[in-house]
């Protein structure tokens, strides 16, 4: 019997992801016993071995940077009960724009200026991107997790287009790529020696903007009595249809900014396959840092734990690349589950006269 | 045009497997968006099953059971701990994914014989209609044999009145004493059984063997055709063969000399589930959509 607390538990809201992540090694355990592989060791790879040498850490941390950019703009999103599940369409248009513009940019152009304009143009990309199923929400009331579902593979393919068509590289022998960037594209590294990039600097920056912006301002406010009580908001003067549109706006934005550092940093050009994954995954970042900007970042390095553990597993215990996914999956269902006792406490008695 | 309309029977039957149960799901107010991973633990456990005892059929259950136990964890999550019910199918559709990759790995590079014509070659009339239409697997006569049986049980029968009504308002249901958990728990393992009977399509009759994400989102592409067809299972079957065709249009497109680029015209189901979807929703204000999709409910009283 689960029983309504009076007031949330403001203790399992913060032990909620560690009871979660705990839950997540010792199920990862069971199930790797049980499938007859050797699950310390399977264990020791998936969790430790991203933490022990400087290369495999740093890693983690170019791993973490989309995550925290696109989890970081869900948290908000989510604050205002708006479901956007189309952050991977939004991170591929961000990509297509930022793409652009580094392909077409003119020869001799001030480089200095080429890379912020691929920032921008990834984050305008992504915003136009969330802007539509917020559009058809507020005119007709489509519902968002649907269409902005059914972008992520109107995007998909019109990158797939793009590669293979008008924008190929005609050296590439018909694989399906751009030309690399031009060196004044590509973002700088932040630790030489490692593929580390200024993109760090952005997820931090952009998740202390958000964090201030939900907790400081009064559109911050808005957002959050939308999430809490939409009616109560509504009376005290906040449009639903200006809330939609802003956090649409500034998720979207941000997916599609990962979407361009992305392809500006570790990729170097388009192709079909620009890892959009990372939007899916941003999702459970959002939810594992309690729909809290600040708590993204952290729940970036969570996550990306499972990416390197998960490669390091592919290469050493040669598991599918997959496999790395159940960790993702078993997350997400123990921190929803242990999310619920904040607000309902565990009753082992029946009521009385039966509920 | 013979291969064409054989191609498009065989790729419509998963999609209208999966759909059918999805909006049985739906229909009972609740949102499952880890179709995908039901069908690929469908797929993988059917394709197990059915290698080791060299029964197809056993495969076909096996592929249910598996789809069902995935729809159980997620009941137990979304409907028993009332968590985010979108973000609960997304962690299914992760963590079926992740599952099916590590029990499959096994068996990839296997293969099987695969579920053959229900009705032998030789004995169908000789004519390319009856060739077509009858000389297909029984697994394409069960789907579109389901989906009616749910549209009989959604519109004349009193137990799937009930279960529309939990669907559309879940308080009053309850008020009138309709158990609205047990109902809704058993619509989500239905479309659990049949998107894991779909997977089983893929891995048993359609490809026929396991390889990691073989489902190739057609478990999301199942829920664009939910909305597609209004909720209606009927036009689910209409919206599964008009689905399969368009994503059979890439292939035939430059057969015909259309110069439309094969990414184009893979787009165009999503982009009419979005029209649709519009249309729908402006049409009437909240649309088709059963009106407490998506939304938790927990009894107070």
């Amino acid at each position: 019997m689960l029983e309504r607390r009076v007031s949330p538990s403001p203790a399992l809201a913060v032990l909620s992801p560690v009871i979660a992540m705990a839950l997540t090694v010792l199920a990862g355990f069971a199930l790797f016993a049980a499938l007859g592989k050797d699950p310390v060791e399977a264990m020791r790879i998936y969790f430790l071995s991203p933490f022990t040498d400087a290369y495999n850490r740093s890693e983690l941390l170019v791993k973490a940077i989309p995550l925290a950019l696109i989890g970081s703009g869900l948290a908000i999103c989510f604050r205002a009960g708006v479901f956007n599940i189309g952050a991977p369409g939004q991170y591929t248009l961000g990509a297509i724009f930022a793409g652009g513009v580094a392909l077409h940019a003119p020869e001799g152009a001030a480089m200095v200026w080429l890379l912020p304009a691929c920032m921008a143009a990834g984050f305008v990309g992504g915003m136009l991107w969330g802007w539509i199923p917020a559009l058809l929400r507020v005119t007709s009331g489509a519902n968002v997790i649907l269409v902005s579902l059914m972008l992520t593979y109107v995007a998909q393919l019109l990158l797939d287009w793009l590669v293979r068509g008008p924008w190929a590289d005609p050296l590439a022998f018909g694989f399906p790529k751009t030309a690399r960037f031009p060196d004044g594209a590509l973002m700088p590294n932040l630790v030489a020696g490692t593929r580390l990039h200024w993109g760090l600097v952005l997820a931090v920056v952009a998740a202390l903007i958000l964090w201030w912006m939900l907790a400081r301002t009064r559109r911050g406010f808005g957002i959050r009595s939308m999430g809490l009580a939409p009616r109560a908001a509504a009376f005290a003067g906040f449009s639903e249809a200006r809330t939609i549109t802003f956090v649409m706006l500034v998720s979207g934005g941000l997916a599609g900014l990962a979407g361009a550092v992305e392809v500006t940093s570790t990729i170097k050009q388009l192709q079909p396959d620009i890892a959009a994954g990372y939007g899916f995954a941003a999702i459970i970042v959002a939810f594992l840092g309690r729909l809290n900007p600040l708590g993204s970042l952290l729940a970036a390095l969570a996550l990306a734990v499972t990416y390197i553990g998960g490669e390091n597993a592919q290469i050493l215990l040669k598991l599918p690349k997959n496999a790395a996914f159940v960790f993702q999956g078993m997350l997400l269902f123990f921190l929803l589950a242990c999310d619920t006792l904040i607000h309902y406490r565990v009753r082992v008695r029946r009521v009385a006269g039966g509920a | 045009m013979e291969a064409f309309l054989v191609t498009m029977i065989v790729a419509a039957t998963p999609l209208l497997l999966a759909a059918t149960g999805e909006l049985v799901a739906e229909r009972s107010g609740v949102l499952n968006l880890g179709v995908e991973g039901m069908m690929l633990l469908g797929a993988v456990a059917a394709f197990a099953v059915a290698l080791s005892t060299g029964s197809l059929a056993a495969g076909f259950v096996a592929g249910a059971a598996a789809g069902a136990g995935a729809a159980a964890l997620f009941a137990l999550v979304a409907l028993g701990f009332t968590a985010n019910q979108a973000a609960t199918g997304l962690a299914l559709a992760i963590f079926g994914t992740g599952v099916s990759g590590l029990i499959g790995q096994g068996y990839v590079g296997n293969a099987i014989d695969p579920l053959g014509p229900l009705v032998a070659a030789d004995s169908l009339p000789d004519h390319w209609l009856a060739r077509v239409a009858l000389g297909r697997d029984a697994m394409v006569y069960v789907a579109i044999g389901i989906a009616v049986a749910v549209w009989i049980y959604l519109t004349r029968t009193r137990s799937g009145l009930k279960l529309r009504a939990i669907g559309d308002d879940a308080e009053s249901a309850h008020a009138v004493g309709l158990r609205v958990l047990p109902s809704r728990c058993a619509a989500v393992l239905f479309g659990g059984a049949c998107a894991g009977l779909a997977g089983a399509y893929l891995s048993l009759a359609y490809t026929p063997l396991w390889g990691e994400n073989m489902t190739a989102g057609r478990g999301w592409i199942a829920l664009a055709l939910v909305v597609f067809a209004g909720w209606g299972p009927i036009r689910v079957i209409f919206g599964a063969y008009l689905f399969a065709a368009a994503s059979l249009a890439q292939f035939y497109g430059g057969a015909l000399g259309l110069s439309i680029p094969s990414q184009f015209l893979s787009m165009t189901p999503y982009l009419a589930t979005i029209l649709a979807l519009v249309v729908i929703s402006a049409a009437r204000r909240g649309g088709a959509a059963p009106a407490m999709l998506g939304l938790p409910f927990r009894p107070t009283r």
